[in-house]
Formats: C-alpha cells, structure tokens, sequence
C-alpha cells in the first residue's frame, strides 16, 4: 500500500492498543449519541429531560439552551427576541468560550456523524481528487446568511440549514430532509473532501468566531518528539491548523493550536504514537500579549 | 518592498481571482437562499400558526423552529413542517380538520415560545386569532339546506358570539326556517373546532389566514349610521317632514306602518292574523 493511503492510527493501535488509539473518538461518538439520546427519550419514551432541539430547549424545565447563530439570524431579520432566547444563547457561548468553539461541531453536532462518515469512506474507497477552495469560504457564507436574514426579514438558512433539518428531523420528522443530508454526504465523499464542515459550513464558521477566544485548546506539547509520521495530518478534519502549532518551533510559534478552526475532536491526540499532542488551557488573550513580548525579545 | 506593491504580481492576482470567485458564488448562492425565502414565506391556506404567531413576515423572522410549542401542546394539534411540505421548514402550524385547537386558558404553546414569535403578550385565549371560520360551502351546508344539523354551532367554544344561527326565511318549502350559521370576526379565533366537527366529507365551514377570510372596507368609506351615532345626531339637515293630501279618516305613518285607517282595529290596516281581515270584510261589506 503507498504511504498516501495508510490508514492513519493503525500504528497507534498495534503499538498502544485499539481503545487507548481511539479513545477521544469513542468519547466523542458517545457524547454526540448522548446529545441526541436526550432529546429523543421525550419523544421515544415520554422522559422529558430535554425538549425542543439544538436551535432551542429546555432542559429539567428550567435550563434554557439557544443556539446563537440561529439567533443572531433572528436579530439580523429584524426581531429581538425575548430573555429566555437571549439568557440561553449567553448560556451557550459562555460553555464554549470555555471549552472551544468549535467542540460543538465536533462533539454535538448530528452532522458530524454524515461528514466523518463520508471522509472514512472517501479515505478508504480511495478517492482522490477535490476542488481546490478556500477554507475561509465559510466565512463569507457566514456573512451571505446575515445578509439574507436582513435582506428578506426571515431566518432564512433555518430553511436549509443541514445541521438544524438534520437534528430538528430526527427528533420531529424528516420529511424531504434526507435528501439534503444525503446531498451532504455524497459532496463530502464523491465532491469536496472534508467540503461541508471544513470549507462551507457557516454554522461551524460562527462557532469558529466564539472559538478564538476559548480555552481549552490542544497542543503539540512534545513536539520535538514528532517522527513525521503524518498521522495526525490525514486523520485530521482541519489539517491546516495542525502545521504551526507542530512544527513552528523554529520560528518562535508555541506549541498550543491557535487557529480557532480546530474542533478540539482529539483525534490527533488518539492517532500519534509519540503521545505529542494533549488538551491543555490557554488564555488567547494572555498568550498573544505574551507572543508580541516574545517578538520584542527576538532580533 | 517595491515589487510587493506591484498591483500585477501573480500572487496578488491569484488572491484577488480566488476572492472575486468565492464572493460570486457566494453571492449567487445568497440569492438562491433569498428567492427560497421567499417563496417559502407564502403559507397554504390549510396551515395555521398557533395562537399569538406574529402576523406578516415577522413570524418568520423571530421563529427559530425549536419546537417547543409542539412539545408543550397538551393535544398535539401543533407540528414542525419537513422539508419539501409547502410551509416553510421546521415551523409550527396546524391543520384545523385534523386537530383543531382546544384554546387552553394558560395558552402553554405561547409560554413556550423562547424567542416571541408567538407573542407573550396575548395572555387570554379569546383574542388569539389563528385564523377566520368562513363558510364556505353554502351549497352543501346542512343548515343552508334547511336541515338543523348546527354542529359547527355547537361546538364553537364561544357560541353565541363567534358563530350564531341567523333564521330565515327557507323559500323551498314556504312555511320553514333556515338557521344560517354567521361567523362574526370580532369574536372567532380561528382554533378550527368547527371545521374538525362539520359533518359533511369535506368541511363546508373552514378556518382561513385572516388576510385570506376577510375583505377590507375602502379607508375613505364612511358609514352613515355610524357616523351618525358617533357624533350623537343627524351630521346633515334633517328632512322637512312630508305632507300628504289624504282624504278625511286616513292618515299615513312613514316608518313602517303605512297608510292607517282611522279608527280601524288597532289602527292597523291589517290584523297579525290574516283570517281576520278576511273574517270583518266578509262581517261588514
């Protein structure tokens, strides 16, 4: 087999064990399941821990949880909406302040279970090829949403929006709506690959916005253990974000994974055999004054 | 430095092709979103939104289609549209001939609602207005047929208001009434109690959108009575009262009752009962 398609975290599995090679993606699968398990025992068998969906809900009748970029939509279409939405969207960024924004893509999102799929099958039925665009074309679909929302005063996206008809689907009925995630599926695997959560999704470029200020972060922490296997760059979703943080160290870049595009998915910490990689805490706030001091320092 | 600010070097080409790219598709991809919304703003005459929806487009612009008023219906009245249904995706509406809307006192749906698409400052259920009862049908009506079905009557959770039986005159037979139901809008909250219980294969009474249901009176009309009564009196002079040259022992009331025989029975040229007159003229030649 050509070193292009080695199945990354093979070597971490024979040498450190299957679970110990796979254990922040068992941990992510059983969250992800967990998510959408509690918003299912209502309607499946009448437990009513969480009602609504991701957009909003309720949980134990008293926490209110709101999608901000769902809400920001509302703003932008010209309605300003009552405290319960308003204290459930604050709820919802101060959580991922916390623990990184885009961990909701990673960790929460029913998308994510349709995309990881269709990259495990694109990698292994090895289809090569994918149309060189711009990761940062999400951002500009992030402002095309807004924009819309101003334009014809409604939540339009909502109307199309994968990650709500996906997870609305599943809990209140999916109509027509498997068609779209199956259009997802298809473009991730046959079209673009990591294309809707890596490059378009406009939902995961919003949680990317909250991301660059959050803490919980993965570093490259023994980076000069690094044997440039290339694991963690096929395995990951976002492998830009990867090459500073590993292999910046002569240029003076620290070894925490700045760039907010990262899902904080862990998977990287799984697949290297050196043990490089670990969640670590950092304040992007402190960090940069202290790179600027750093920059002085250095000739 | 100098060649960094050359307008024509290849990188700087290729950063503003790659943009100018992104930015069209993105473009053209926002007003394909945009036209969608547009469509999907138009809402089929069988849906209604529950009670206290914003009206207009502002419903749509404050709904972020979490279905928590779904989940709060203690009747299950309310449900999301799917992709491809006709109302827009993911929001809440009900149709009146399959669940109709029991109208609770504490209106739980609009509680539930975290953002006020349904509004929180409709706090009595009386003056939701989820839509307009119209009967449509007035050819295939029971009561229109002369029957006493008066089901939607009946069940009308404001009877007597919102729907009344208006009697009339059933020319068919000659001697029967017919008992119109009317709908007054005044009253109706469109909850669809009547359309669920018509009788009939298809519903001959049907709850409408407002804007579909009702007509709207031209803004510079002005009604005389009204107007009249507004302003406590006659608004033009009032008419000289007329003269009429009658002969001697008749005399003739305007309003209603005509020309008056002096010193007939009861001052009525003819008895309530017709046997009567027949019964005199036939006494006194």
């Amino acid at each position: 087999m050509s070193s292009e398609f080695k199945i990354p975290g093979r070597e971490a599995a024979r040498e450190l064990g299957w679970f110990r090679a796979h254990r922040w993606l068992l941990a992510r699968r059983v969250t992800q399941l967990s998510v959408l398990l509690l918003f299912l025992l209502g309607p499946w068998y009448g437990l009513w821990i969480v009602k609504g969906n991701l957009s909003s809900s309720l949980t134990l009748e008293v926490l209110p949880l709101t999608d901000p970029f769902v809400l920001l939509q509302t703003l932008f279409a010209g309605h300003v909406a009552e405290m319960t939405a308003i204290t459930g969207a604050l709820i919802v960024v101060a959580f991922y302040l916390l623990v990184g924004g885009r961990v909701f893509c990673a960790w929460v999102c029913p998308v994510n279970l349709v995309t990881d799929g269709a990259a495990w099958l694109r990698y292994r039925l090895k289809i090569k090829g994918s149309p060189r665009f711009s990761r940062s074309t999400r951002y500009w679909l992030l402002v095309m949403v807004m924009a819309v929302a101003l334009a014809t005063g409604s939540v339009a996206w909502e109307l199309l929006n994968p990650v709500s008809v996906l997870h609305r689907g599943i809990i209140f009925g999916m109509g027509m709506g498997w068609l779209l995630i199956l259009g997802i599926f298809l473009y991730d695997l046959l079209v673009a690959k990591h294309g809707w959560c890596g490059h378009l999704c406009p939902q995961g470029a919003f949680y990317a916005l909250i991301g660059k200020l959050s803490w919980l972060r993965v570093s490259a922490a023994r980076r000069e253990k690094c044997d440039d296997c290339m694991d963690c760059f096929l395995v990951c979703p976002e492998p830009q974000v990867i090459k500073p943080a590993l292999k910046g160290a002569p240029r003076g870049i620290g070894p925490v994974i700045a760039m907010s595009e990262c899902t904080n998915c862990g998977r990287c910490i799984d697949v290297c055999t050196k043990d490089v990689f670990q969640f670590t805490i950092y304040r992007p706030l402190q960090a940069k004054h202290r790179t600027s001091k750093q920059m002085e320092v250095t000739p | 430095m100098a060649d960094s600010g050359n307008s024509f070097s290849p990188a700087r080409r290729r950063f503003l092709a790659d943009t100018a790219r992104t930015v069209g598709g993105v473009t053209l991809l926002g007003m394909g979103v945009g036209l969608f919304a547009r469509q999907a703003q138009s809402l089929p005459a069988y849906a209604l939104r529950p009670p206290g929806a914003l009206t207009g487009g502002d419903f749509l612009a404050a709904c972020i289609r979490c279905g928590l008023c779904v989940r709060d219906c203690p009747f299950d009245t309310l449900r999301l549209a799917t992709p491809g249904e006709g109302v827009a995706t993911g929001s809440p509406y009900f149709v009146a001939r399959e669940v109709p809307c029991e109208m609770c006192d504490d209106i739980p749906c609009v509680k539930a609602c975290p953002t006020g698409a349904l509004d929180h400052a409709l706090t009595d259920i009386n003056e939701a207005r989820m839509g307009l009862a119209v009967l449509v049908d007035q050819e295939n009506c029971l009561n229109y047929l002369g029957l006493r079905c008066d089901v939607c009557y009946r069940v009308c959770p404001l009877i007597e208001k919102a729907i009344t039986l208006e009697a009339q005159h059933n020319p068919r037979t000659g001697k029967h009434a017919l008992f119109i139901p009317v709908v007054h809008s005044d009253a109706c909250t469109g909850c669809g109690k009547c359309e669920r219980a018509c009788v009939l294969e298809e519903a001959a009474i049907k709850v409408f959108p407002l804007e579909l249901a009702k007509g709207e009176l031209g803004h510079h009309y002005r009604l005389g009575w009204e107007e009249k009564r507004k302003a406590g009196g006659s608004l033009v002079t009032p008419d000289e009262e007329h003269r009429y040259n009658l002969p001697e022992g008749v005399r003739y009331e305007h309003e209603g009752r005509g020309l008056i025989e002096e010193g007939e029975e009861g001052d009525t040229p003819f008895p309530a009962n017709p046997l009567e007159t027949l019964n005199r003229r036939r006494d006194n030649p």
